[in-house]
């Protein structure tokens, strides 16, 4: 079986500082999988290389065998790969339901073929129809974040890439947000899903890969891996156990 | 009455500076440029303009059916060549190459034009007036006003309404999250730079029709699309439209206290707004 979406050795820079070290991974068409690591692995960086946001060589991104590394962002995205990105990166100014239609289209614009809707997004989160004309910088952290992920998911991907879905946010809201996480799997979405929470990660996902300074330091079936197989893969060899 | 007179006329004038001023708020709205060679480009527009009549006759409405979509192509040329290698959260390279472009145009046109003054013959229409309760109100000045309201409501519409209009207020919020939408922020900025440059084809054959033009006219209209965009609140398109109306205002009202202090007039309150509301009469703080 070919993964949907894997990289071989991928390697990012920032500048002089050497960000991601050779990192492989795969992922399955409608797998979820888990990226977990501490603040600085390179979980962002990772993502954002995927994205054809930093500059990486062709053949270490591949999309269905086909080295796409270093695409334009734009065009990964009319390949089916859409991100949640960090921090939400909403356009401000406009309304929520005109962020929505921006990806609406594009979509339309690629001819992009895939569920999602106005009307199916809507379901999943129902307080974007009550707020469609609201400005999104007066919504809610939580509320700008269904935004974002309903941005994501209108551009019809079949790899979705979310950044860290709960940063700053109040734990009903989150397990709000993760409540439609089965949902749009089921929709067929492969996701990989970029996670501080390892609790959380381990249950919204089938494996994960843990990241430390840049590798990768462990993967497994995300029900399966011990807490003391992750706590020394997210901390490196020797780290303290309490 | 001389004093609303002025006002009428303020207006009026405000007209042709607010045709400046909308291409230049829409290409710094959405892409942080300051096109320096904005003002040449209508002088070099004017100029092709006043050839395409005389050598072939054209009147003004032909000239400027024409000059529009080739404004257009040159909007769209410019950015795809020139502009979008230097476009980027740093404001300077742009500054620079469109300065250095605006040194290009002048040279270019003094070589091709000559130093000469020219204008488009109009037909009579840029003499006539009409009578409203004792003022003498031109017809051009009119229907430049009446285009210019047009471009900006015509601009506003597509700027809220349109697929192309969402995906440069995008671009223009966040262009790297505007990519992740699926957006080709290049290909935006090269429609945006055509959609601004094409109504500079309209202030070019109302400016050819209502004064002179030479090849070194340019940096002279660059300073009052500034002073309006300015003024308006820069990035916003009806704050152009207002802010050009205010300098418009202030010139007239100048020029009615004495003939030399019209244009002062308009810079003092230029930089009035500047120092007590730097982010303009319409901009966001």
């Amino acid at each position: 079986m070919t993964a949907v979406l894997s990289t071989h050795g991928l390697i990012a820079r920032y500048g002089d500082f050497q960000a991601l070290y050779g990192v492989d991974t795969e992922l399955n068409a409608g797998e979820a999988v888990a990226l977990i690591g501490a603040n600085g692995a390179g979980k962002s960086t990772f993502l954002r290389s995927i994205m054809g946001l930093l500059p990486v060589s062709r053949d270490m991104v591949r999309l269905d065998g086909e080295p796409v590394g270093g695409t334009p962002t734009d065009r990964m995205v009319q390949k089916g790969i859409a991100i949640v990105p960090e921090g939400r990166r909403l356009f401000t100014g406009m309304s929520v339901e005109d962020n929505l239609r921006v990806a609406i289209d594009q979509a339309t614009r690629v001819g992009a073929k895939g569920g999602w809707t106005l009307g199916r997004l809507h379901q999943l989160f129902p307080i974007l129809k009550e707020k469609a004309r609201t400005p999104v910088q007066s919504l809610s952290g939580g509320q700008q974040q269904m935004v974002s992920i309903g941005r994501a998911l209108l551009c019809q991907p079949r790899v979705l890439l979310c950044d860290e879905f709960s940063l700053g946010l109040a734990p009903k809201v989150i397990r709000e947000i993760y409540a439609a996480l089965p949902e749009i799997r089921a929709a067929g979405t492969a996701m990989i899903v970029v996670e501080q929470d390892v609790g959380l990660a381990q249950s919204a996902t089938d494996r994960l890969y843990c990241m430390l300074e840049g590798r990768v330091t462990l993967t497994g079936r995300s029900a399966e891996v011990t807490r003391e197989q992750i706590g020394e893969a997210y901390f490196g060899a020797g780290h303290a156990v309490v | 009455m001389q004093w609303f007179d002025a006002l009428v006329q303020g207006i009026l004038l405000g007209g042709m500076y607010a045709q400046y001023a909308l291409g230049m708020a829409l290409m710094f709205g959405v892409m942080r440029i300051v096109n320096i060679s904005h003002g040449d480009l209508v002088i070099l527009l004017s100029l092709v303009g006043i050839s395409m009549a005389s050598a072939w006759g054209w009147g003004p409405l032909p000239v400027l059916m024409a000059l529009v979509p080739l404004a257009v192509l040159m909007g769209w040329v410019l950015q795809k060549t020139v502009l979008n290698k230097v476009v980027g959260s740093d404001p300077l390279p742009s500054l620079i190459a469109t300065f250095g472009l605006s040194v290009a145009l002048q040279n270019l046109m003094l070589q091709i034009w000559s130093a000469n003054s020219r204008s488009l013959p109009g037909g009579g229409i840029e003499s006539q007036s009409i009578e409203i309760g004792g003022i003498y109100i031109g017809l051009l000045p009119v229907i430049v006003l009446v285009v210019a309201t047009a471009l900006t409501w015509g601009l506003d519409i597509m700027l809220k309404r349109t697929r192309f209009g969402r995906a440069l207020r995008a671009a223009s919020a966040d262009v790297e999250a505007a990519a992740m939408t699926g957006i080709n922020p290049r290909a935006v900025y090269a429609l945006a730079t055509a959609v601004a440059v094409g109504i500079l084809g309209f202030a070019a054959v109302f400016q050819a029709l209502r004064s002179t033009v030479a090849p070194a006219d340019g940096p002279a209209q660059l300073i009052y699309a500034f002073e309006a965009v300015i003024i308006g609140g820069m990035g916003s398109v009806w704050g152009a439209f207002i802010g050009s109306m205010v300098l418009g205002i202030s010139q007239g009202i100048g020029f009615r206290i004495d003939p030399g202090f019209g244009v002062l007039a308009g810079h003092i309150v230029f930089l009035i707004v500047l120092a007590t509301r730097p982010q303009g009469l319409f901009g966001r703080a």
